[in-house]
């Protein structure tokens, strides 16, 4: 299982540098699937990669997955985490796939780096995990270059990738990006069938965050906002702000929620950093809000119980 | 459209013959005395040098000279090179600069003076005059490589290399170099002629391989015996030709290299 406690990025730049992610504390259940929703530039993809240490920014606070401090840990260590213990699915697109290597080659490399498979061996069990991923003639396609691939296929083949190696924890970045409707479908199903592992998905996407997710975590401007079982959270969320992505959802009511998230520059000395954007919004809400526990939800914000 | 290397090739193939068969191709022994500055006639199609030896024959001995240190020495420079500039761009920050302050003082030696320098100390022979040009010439495929393979670092599948737990020399050697061909093939050919023109230069000045013969040594020996002077067509512009239409079929195979990418 994977413990944050709350873990900061900084990256040093001119005049005192940007904090995108800030204090954010979560867990990952032992096969769990945690999705974390957010708008661009809310810190997700620099929190994910910051797990695997593959973040530039200074990471601060307590990454422990089953036990083990990662953070400080060398980059020879962390090679040996990555890939095998927990994987990461890249953001699809034109440059996530080695255009030289044909696909099967690809898929079975993590079990070459880390198992020490032979070619042929990697190169079978990439044919299978493209069965199992719905491909209608895997031994052909593991003989492709990805250049001939479509969208949604290039993102099985990077979750193909992904899990093959086994490892009890997949980080994946944005999968149902630049994918349509029936494609994110899939995507969605492949990630439910995931099994014996924990997800850690990170997404734009709160129709795919409710159909894969058991546990949603609302980031914003680097923090949590609000936290989690999905249920309780698409029933009756606490924070204003995902009641108010709630009621953007098509189905309920298809607002949209205004404005603008602050810049990394602002957020320094800001109090609620959603005060701007919130209707409710009053006095106290130039200070800090505190972070309120209940159960297995928790929540950032002054007015969450209720208003008072 | 498929490349077709047989149509650019031919050139260097023909040249590639001629240096594995010179033994029998040659007319002569090129170290053979015979009369001494004989116009082109029957017997010495390209006449004879001062000492009496066949040009023709010379010619096609210096074929291979020319090729050996082409080809060598732009396989040593080619490789090593490649690999110094994914290396740098690859572990970025303090090793970037300082591999990139060490590719800034190699190209800043100027190679000839080096190559003349250095033969003064060295034994004259083929193995050491490629050395010398290998110590100068690899910064520049090195600059080349390391520029284009930052850029690549940057791509998504690269960057998962990483965080699928590859090590850094897995990552080069199987990801990073293969995607960066096309450029390192033509900085292949360019450091091969390159190669070729120092190596006559050098042998031009006289400070050649003193055992073997190379096309430089005959413009050396046809300047130093007055050949040029004296109007000795036949001596000192067939090495010349010789050398400016293999460099130029070097150089015309990289277009192939370029469409393709």
């Amino acid at each position: 299982m994977l413990k944050l406690e709350s873990v900061s990025v900084a990256f040093p730049a001119a005049g005192g540098g940007i904090q995108p992610v800030d204090g954010v504390s979560l867990e990952v259940g032992e096969t769990e699937r945690h999705m974390i929703v957010g708008e661009t530039g809310s810190g997700k993809s620099v929190l994910l990669t910051s797990i695997l240490g593959l973040g530039e920014g200074r990471v601060t606070g307590r990454i422990v997955w089953n036990g083990r401090e990662l953070t400080g840990l060398s980059e020879k260590e962390y090679s040996k985490i990555r890939g095998r213990e927990i994987a990461y699915i890249p953001q699809s697109g034109g440059g996530s796939l080695n255009p030289l290597m044909k696909i099967g080659r690809q898929i079975g490399e993590p079990l070459e780096v880390h198992r020490g498979a032979s070619r042929k061996e990697a190169f079978a069990a990439a044919v299978e995990a493209l069965r199992q991923l719905d491909f209608q003639r895997p031994e052909y396609w593991a003989r492709q270059y990805p250049h001939r691939l479509s969208g949604g296929m290039r993102q099985r083949v990077l979750v193909a990738m992904g899990t093959i190696a086994g490892g009890g924890l997949v980080l994946a970045d944005e999968p149902t990006k630049g994918l349509d409707a029936e494609r994110r479908e899939e995507v969605a199903r492949l990630f439910r069938r995931l099994s014996g592992t924990a997800l850690l998905c990170v997404t734009h996407d709160l129709e795919f965050a409710r159909t894969v997710g058991e546990r949603i975590s609302v980031l914003y401007a680097g923090q949590i906002l609000e936290s989690g079982p999905k249920e309780a959270f698409f029933q009756a969320p606490l924070h204003p702000y995902s009641q108010m992505m709630i009621r953007s959802l098509p189905e309920h009511g298809f607002q949209s929620v205004k404005g603008f998230a602050p810049s990394h520059q602002e957020y320094g000395g800001m109090g609620c950093r959603f005060a701007e954007r919130c209707p409710k919004a009053g006095e106290k809400c130039r200070k800090p809000p505190p972070r309120l526990r209940m159960g297995e939800r928790q929540v950032l914000c002054w007015y969450a119980d209720g208003g008072s | 459209m498929k490349y077709n290397w047989w149509k650019r090739g031919w050139p260097l193939a023909v040249l590639l013959l001629a240096a594995v068969f010179a033994g029998p191709l040659a007319p002569w022994d090129p170290w053979e005395m015979t009369a001494p500055f004989l116009r082109p006639c029957w017997a010495h199609p390209l006449g004879t040098n001062d000492i009496g030896q066949d040009i023709l024959s010379e010619l096609i001995y210096g074929a291979r000279t020319s090729l050996l240190v082409g080809v060598t020495a732009s396989l040593a420079v080619t490789a090593f090179g490649s690999f110094y500039g994914a290396c740098a761009a690859w572990f970025g920050g303090w090793t970037d600069r300082l591999m990139m302050a060490l590719i800034n003082v190699a190209l800043a030696v100027p190679s000839l003076p080096l190559v003349i320098v250095l033969s003064a100390f060295l034994d004259r022979s083929v193995w050491n005059l490629i050395l010398c040009i290998c110590l100068t010439s690899w910064a520049g495929t090195a600059r080349v490589v390391r520029a284009r393979a930052m850029q690549l670092r940057e791509t998504g599948f690269i960057r998962s290399c990483r965080a699928m737990g590859c090590g850094p020399l897995y990552t080069i050697l199987r990801h990073l170099l293969p995607n960066l061909k096309e450029l390192i093939f033509t900085k292949g050919l360019l450091s091969a002629a390159s190669a070729m023109l120092t190596e006559t230069s050098v042998s031009y000045l006289g400070l050649g391989p003193l055992t073997s013969k190379s096309w430089g040594t005959i413009l050396n020996d046809a300047f130093r015996s007055g050949g040029l002077f004296n109007g000795y067509w036949w001596w000192y512009l067939p090495p010349l030709a010789c050398i400016s239409l293999t460099v130029f079929s070097f150089l015309s195979l990289r277009g192939g290299s370029e469409q393709k990418g």
